[in-house]
């Protein structure tokens, strides 16, 4: 690139910035909407099953039902709110919402654990949210298992066997995301995710508005070159979307506290070379579709659908059919999705990313070739 | 091409464009010397925009050829722009930015020397009457302003061939005049401008002219010989009191060949003035309008481009009439 050419590139990027600076609603959307999403997103979207709300029955009313019931309401993941006294109101509160499960003990409960004969007690659970069920269900599995251990060990003791230990124990280390948040996945997904809408929509709207007011008829009347034209407008909008990305990366470590284990820098690198390629995406976009309004649309539907169902952000690539699982190798938030997570829960570096992060270079290659391609000097 | 010798800053053979089965420019031909200011003048959607941005190497042709300051209209467009100064209809200035930021901005995209940046800057500022304006956002300027701005944007490099189109629309008369005192000025230094209008009275401030009228070039020529050469008929100017019910009698004169009216009087169009001139005194006399006055007058350009216009309806409508 001469360096007359870098003169108009710079003319056009000042211009570009100028553009956002004075528009207060590509302001905003540039940095406006991509903090909501996280703060929204960050809030609301979490896979972990805490304080299931659980209702009690508890017909047996002993020494040991109410130990049995505290083990429950103890535990993180269950929450008692209240105690029900017939089957019409366990129903009424399930019915309403007010309680997820219900955990009904029965009359002889205690008496027949005392005798050493099985007992059993009876969980109504809420199936209409099946996720929260199964989990729910689980959880309540462990909780009776480990009370009727606790229950073996005493009455061994009682009759004076030997002190008695289960015969096998598994000791559970969880690494990576050693508190098992949710939020420690899901946010770094989250960002890659917020960068691709974004980004896209913003170079969408860039060339196709020139279209519209009529001052593309007058800048290709001059001499400027196509690709000096492309990569004049991307540059701010790459000023903007890195912005963005320090702005979320902000966001996780001080308002959500997600540890970021590996390397910041090899995180805005692979950033970078992402955002240079949606922005491009977007371009491409613009240029092919010269209406502001078709190519927003074009570039939301591009990016967001994919970027939540295909990326692996919420729902794990693995799981999919294998035909949606081919598609997805053509989302390039896949693989930021995965840098991102390698490189914030694991702290992965450079040398076992290359691969995916050759693939968004690839990407980027394309789409900037293409948008430049694309660009013609012409009305039609 | 061979035809292009050095004197000549437009040639065109030939021109067409169509749109699908709709044909804008058809098989127009002419030449603009270097120096010269040239008018197209014609109806809005006559082809001259279409014509002028082929010109500027924005549009490709449909067939023909073409050079402009001696390049290739189909093949060497880069070369043209980058001697070119471009105006195009709407004004096509950045709103959002100020008038210098717009400045600025051409000045970088046609890479005016640093040392000369300064100085073209404070030419276009002075020229456009916008020196105290100069962080004003483009918005809020007014349409005379707008138009100099972007007339100074478009030869900030100083091209030797400017192309405006309709560069008065939309403006008034005062700034109208001025921007014409601002086109004789770079004439005045060997810069070719060619320029669309529809208006009649700027068509006589060029040198030379090209009527067009639905994607056809009808005549071309400075404003004096069109109104001697092209006028086969003569014109005859009516005064009277009730102009407007004199128009309707005088219609049905034998020998007239068009009635309209004209300020506050009516022009008359007839193939033997002198004959036609006596009946409608006559007539005059006798219908009762007093204080007439009849006389033949040097057609103006409307006169002409009406008189042109309509033989070339009668025309057309006759080779219809053959084909059917």
């Amino acid at each position: 690139m001469s360096s007359s050419s870098i003169r108009r590139t710079c003319a056009l990027a000042r211009k570009e910035f100028l553009h956002i600076l004075r528009d207060a609603r590509s302001l905003g959307m540039a940095i406006a909407i991509p903090m909501l999403m996280l703060l929204l997103f960050g809030y609301a979207l979490t896979l972990d099953v805490d304080n299931v709300p659980m209702v009690v029955w508890d017909q047996s009313d002993t020494q040991l039902s109410r130990d049995f019931i505290s083990r429950f309401h103890g535990s993180r993941y269950f929450s008692v709110r209240g105690y029900a006294r017939t089957y019409r109101e366990v129903e009424r509160e399930i019915d309403s919402g007010f309680a997820l499960v219900a955990l009904v003990v029965p009359r002889d409960f205690a008496s027949r654990v005392e005798a050493g004969r099985p007992a059993q007690v009876q969980m109504i659970v809420d199936g209409s949210d099946s996720n929260t069920a199964t989990i729910a269900m689980g959880y309540a599995d462990v909780v009776s298992l480990t009370f009727s251990q606790d229950v073996a060990i005493r009455w061994m003791q009682s009759v004076g066997g030997p002190s008695f230990a289960p015969p096998l124990e598994v000791r559970p280390r969880v690494w990576f995301n050693a508190d098992m948040e949710s939020r420690n996945y899901i946010v770094p997904g989250l960002t890659a995710v917020i960068m691709m809408v974004i980004s896209a929509l913003l170079t969408s709207l860039t060339v196709a508005r020139e279209w519209e007011r009529g001052t593309m008829e007058q800048l290709i009347s001059t001499p400027v070159k196509g690709y000096e034209l492309v990569l004049g407008k991307l540059a701010p909008y790459f000023a903007v979307g890195m912005f963005d990305m320090l702005l979320a990366v902000l966001m996780g470590k001080f308002l959500f506290h997600v540890p970021l284990r590996g390397d910041a820098v090899l995180l805005f690198a692979i950033a970078a070379v992402f955002l240079a390629g949606i922005l491009s995406m977007g371009m491409l976009v613009s240029i092919l579709m010269k209406s502001q309004l078709l190519a927003s649309q074009i570039a939301m539907v591009l990016t967001f659908l994919p970027s939540f169902l295909l990326s692996g952000f919420v729902y794990p690539i693995s799981n999919m059919a294998k035909p949606v699982q081919w598609i997805s190798y053509a989302v390039p938030a896949r693989y930021f999705v995965a840098l991102m997570r390698a490189i914030y829960l694991k702290g992965t570096g450079l040398e076992l990313l290359a691969g995916e992060i050759a693939l968004l270079v690839v990407f980027g290659a394309i789409m900037l070739a293409l948008a430049n391609a694309r660009f013609k000097k012409k009305l039609t | 091409m061979a035809e292009t010798s050095d004197d000549k800053a437009v040639v065109v053979r030939d021109l067409v464009r169509r749109f699908g089965s709709f044909v804008a420019v058809n098989r127009v031909s002419f030449e603009v010397r270097r120096g010269e200011i040239f008018g197209f003048l014609g109806p809005n959607g006559a082809g001259k925009s279409t014509t002028i941005r082929m010109l500027c190497g924005i549009l490709r042709p449909s067939e023909g050829a073409g050079s402009v300051a001696g390049f290739d209209i189909r093949t060497q467009t880069e070369q043209i722009k980058s001697r070119i100064g471009y105006m195009s209809q709407r004004f096509s200035l950045y709103e959002d930015l100020t008038v210098e930021e717009n400045i600025n901005f051409y000045s970088g995209i046609y890479r005016i020397a640093p040392d000369r940046k300064r100085e073209r800057k404070e030419w276009v500022l002075r020229m456009a009457g916008l020196a105290d304006h100069r962080n004003s956002r483009t918005s809020v300027l007014s349409g005379g302003w707008k138009q100099r701005l972007a007339l100074g944007c478009a030869i900030l490099h100083e091209p030797s061939i400017i192309f405006l189109d309709e560069p008065t629309s939309g403006v008034d008369p005062m700034s109208r005049r001025r921007f014409w005192n601002l086109i004789y000025e770079l004439a005045g230094r060997g810069v070719t401008v060619f320029v669309t209008t529809h208006y009649m009275d700027e068509a006589e401030y060029c040198d030379r002219i090209g009527l067009m009228y639905r994607g056809k070039l009808i005549a071309t020529g400075t404003p004096e010989d069109l109104k001697h050469r092209f006028m086969r008929e003569e014109v005859l100017e009516v005064g009277c009191e009730r102009f407007q019910d004199a128009l309707g009698e005088i219609e049905k004169l034998p020998g007239v060949r068009e009635v309209a009216v004209f300020g506050r009087g009516l022009h008359v169009v007839a193939e033997d003035g002198e004959t036609v001139a006596a009946e409608i005194r006559t007539l005059l006399a006798e219908k009762g309008f007093c204080s007439a006055h009849v006389e033949k007058i040097v057609p103006t350009l409307e006169d002409v481009f009406v008189s042109l216009i309509e033989a070339q309806d009668r025309e057309e409508s006759a080779e219809a009439e053959v084909r059917r």
